[in-house]
């Protein structure tokens, strides 16, 4: 039921206005790939592009061997859940649900018996029993993402296709949609493919993350991939919080000035670069050697971790530094940082 | 339903103050411009005594007049909410020359005298004029058979109930049009490809999702332009003929007997037409409450 989504080349302005210039993608049957970028980095049109509601300017894309020029917009069989949900508001939950049976030719569509029984199965499925005759109005917002979602699948899709899924939802009920969704996921087994400019969200659920700026996808991988081996300083400021250092890259060593700050590199690429740390892989330490300066400025609560911004000599914006909870320096107080993981790009 | 069982109490709904204020100016307000008239109309019309206002109530020339009325008011409506909804949905969804320039023409029945409405109107639809020259020779005669109802066009519209129906018709429109504008603006398009990706053909997407959005303002539209239908006066009289029993309209009647000094029977009428309407609107507008607290806003 689930088919190979092959996207080549594709290419879409509106007006003056770039939204995708040349991507391609992969997508394999039953995949969970998430779509991430900020906003205006073309990831809804793409989503859109697959889904058939907008045609490229260039390139195609396939379900399995087939382009998609060919069909329908109802031969394609997407399930597609609108960030707003976009329900039926004058149909109740069953109705809503049915909707898609219900629009068959006559001889392909299940007896009102069947249609029933199917809408039950996909209320217990979405975790909704007994909410048939509800209206949406009456639905609270998780409980309508979730009738969206047993619409979608009403129709046997062989994509599913989720935009923003979690976007206007509260964080408590948002983290509980996310991994009933993995789980349901992982029990149907539907090619999938969802739109985020949650970073989080989409290192967790999703099997691959395609990141897309501008209008092109910067890369694609799993979780691990993205996050330990940006391909781009982008990428990795994209991510999670960064601090960036000029250095300079000479032999196998990174200078922050005339101080080495990173050892054992194996890039034989030298002269200048940006080195991206992330607060987390930054240490206070005792030692001189491969430690930088730097003076305590400010200290607060970042969720379960303190966070200390440091100031260092050279450096106009102060580095963020995750604090394990045992050590406390005071502010004012002089210390030493130790990097233990960094990215290095070359300057561009 | 809750609100039935729980006993009656002066609501201030938030604790913001104007409560007091606000409804003192409205009942006040709404007491000066029309309640107080209309029940010197209902005294007046009570004045005439029992004998009287059954006489004039059940008059064949009475009975006739109202019929007319409101069953032209009925059509106009009907028609407009259909028209005005295909012009509203064009306005709204459509970009084309010329389309600021319809908008703003849909207002002109609303700031034209209706006494130069008619006038126009009547000169285009005469049997010489532009409309009804053409109209002529369309005449037919249809008789269903068995049932000896025939139905039939005798080519001619103004001069005739036809002929009110077009001037109820023309000054309705700007209602329906106005009311059901916004909301299909409003109208989210991800509700449509919503639907026509589950598979729904285009009119199943129109008859079943798109149209039932839209029912309540519809409907608020179609009652606005009854209730002015109904009462309108200046656009028909010059267009309908005023040939008593066939192509008189209720406000005639009553202007009828004003000038022959009746006032108690010009008021009789007046009751009739105010009771009725106000019948007519209220179950109208309960259908609608009924439909817009079932579906809310999502």
């Amino acid at each position: 039921m689930s088919v190979a989504v092959t996207i080549e080349t594709i290419e879409k302005r509106f007006e003056n206005f770039p939204a995708l210039r040349g991507v391609s993608l992969d997508i394999q049957p039953g995949e969970l790939v998430a779509l991430l970028g900020p906003s205006g980095s073309g990831k809804t049109t793409l989503l859109r592009l697959i889904a058939g509601l907008e045609e490229a300017d260039r390139g195609r894309v396939l379900f399995g061997e087939t382009d998609t020029r060919e069909l329908s917009l109802r031969d394609r069989r997407i399930g597609f859940v609108f960030q707003q949900y976009a329900l039926f508001k004058t149909m109740n939950v069953a109705e809503n649900i049915a909707f898609g049976l219900k629009s068959r030719p006559r001889h392909e569509r299940p007896s009102n018996d069947e249609i029933r029984k199917r809408v039950r199965d996909l209320l217990d499925l979405v975790q909704l029993p007994g909410l048939e005759k509800r209206y949406p109005s009456q639905l609270s917002g998780g409980q309508r993402q979730r009738v969206a979602l047993a619409r979608a699948l009403a129709i046997e899709p062989r994509v599913l296709l989720l935009d923003e899924p979690f976007g206007a939802l509260d964080a408590k009920v948002r983290k509980d949609l996310r991994a009933w969704l993995r789980e349901l996921h992982g029990r149907t087994g539907h090619t999938t493919v969802f739109v985020t400019h949650d970073q989080e969200e989409a290192l967790e659920l999703a099997d691959r993350v395609a990141i897309l700026n501008e209008g092109r996808i910067e890369q694609v991988g799993s979780a691990d991939d993205v996050y330990d081996h940006p391909a781009t300083p982008f990428i990795c400021e994209f991510l999670g919080e960064v601090n960036k250092l000029p250095v300079k890259v000479v032999g196998s060593q990174a200078f922050f000035g005339d101080r080495p700050v990173l050892g054992g590199l194996s890039q034989n690429q030298g002269g200048p670069a940006s080195l991206y740390v992330r607060p987390q892989h930054l240490r206070i330490v005792d030692e001189t050697p491969l430690a930088l300066p730097g003076t305590v400025e400010h200290l607060r609560r970042n969720g379960p971790l303190r966070r200390a911004e440091v100031a260092v000599e050279g450096l106009k914006k102060r580095l963020e530094v995750d604090l394990a909870s045992q050590v406390a320096p005071a502010i004012g107080e002089r210390i030493r940082l130790r990097i233990t993981h960094g990215n290095l790009f070359a300057a561009a | 339903m809750t609100a039935a069982t729980t006993t009656f109490r002066w609501r201030e709904p938030s604790i913001l103050p104007g409560f007091g204020l606000a409804l003192g100016i409205t009942v006040t307000a709404l007491s000066l411009i029309v309640l107080i008239p209309l029940a010197a109309l209902f005294l007046k019309a009570a004045s005439a005594g029992p004998a009287d206002i059954w006489a004039v109530a059940t008059s064949p020339r009475t009975l006739a007049a109202l019929k007319l009325s409101f069953s032209a008011a009925l059509f106009a409506a009907l028609v407009n909410a259909v028209f005005g909804l295909i012009l509203a949905w064009v306005l709204v969804r459509y970009d084309f020359p010329g389309r600021r320039l319809i908008d703003a023409a849909v207002d002109l029945p609303f700031a034209l005298p209706t006494a130069v409405a008619g006038i126009s109107l009547a000169a285009i639809y005469a049997p010489n004029g532009w409309v009804g020259s053409l109209l002529a020779p369309l005449a037919f005669k249809l008789t269903i058979p068995f049932t000896g109802l025939s139905l039939g066009f005798d080519g001619k519209v103004a001069y005739t109930p036809l002929g009110v129906m077009v001037a109820l018709i023309f000054i309705g429109l700007p209602f329906v049009v106005r009311t059901v504008q916004p909301v299909l603006e409003e109208l989210q398009s991800d509700v449509e490809e919503a639907a026509a990706l589950l598979g729904a053909s285009r009119s199943r997407t129109i008859f079943r999702v798109v149209l039932p959005q839209i029912l309540p303002a519809l409907m608020t539209g179609s009652i606005l332009a009854f209730a002015r239908a109904v009462g309108e006066y200046g656009s028909v009289i010059f267009i309908a003929g005023n040939v008593p029993m066939v192509s008189e309209i209720a406000p005639l009647l009553i202007v009828i007997r004003l000038e022959q000094f009746d006032y108690a029977g010009a008021a009789v009428v007046a009751t009739m037409m105010l009771l009725i309407s106000f019948a007519l609107i209220l179950t109208g507008n309960l259908i609608q409450a009924r439909a817009r607290r079932r579906f809310g806003d999502v």
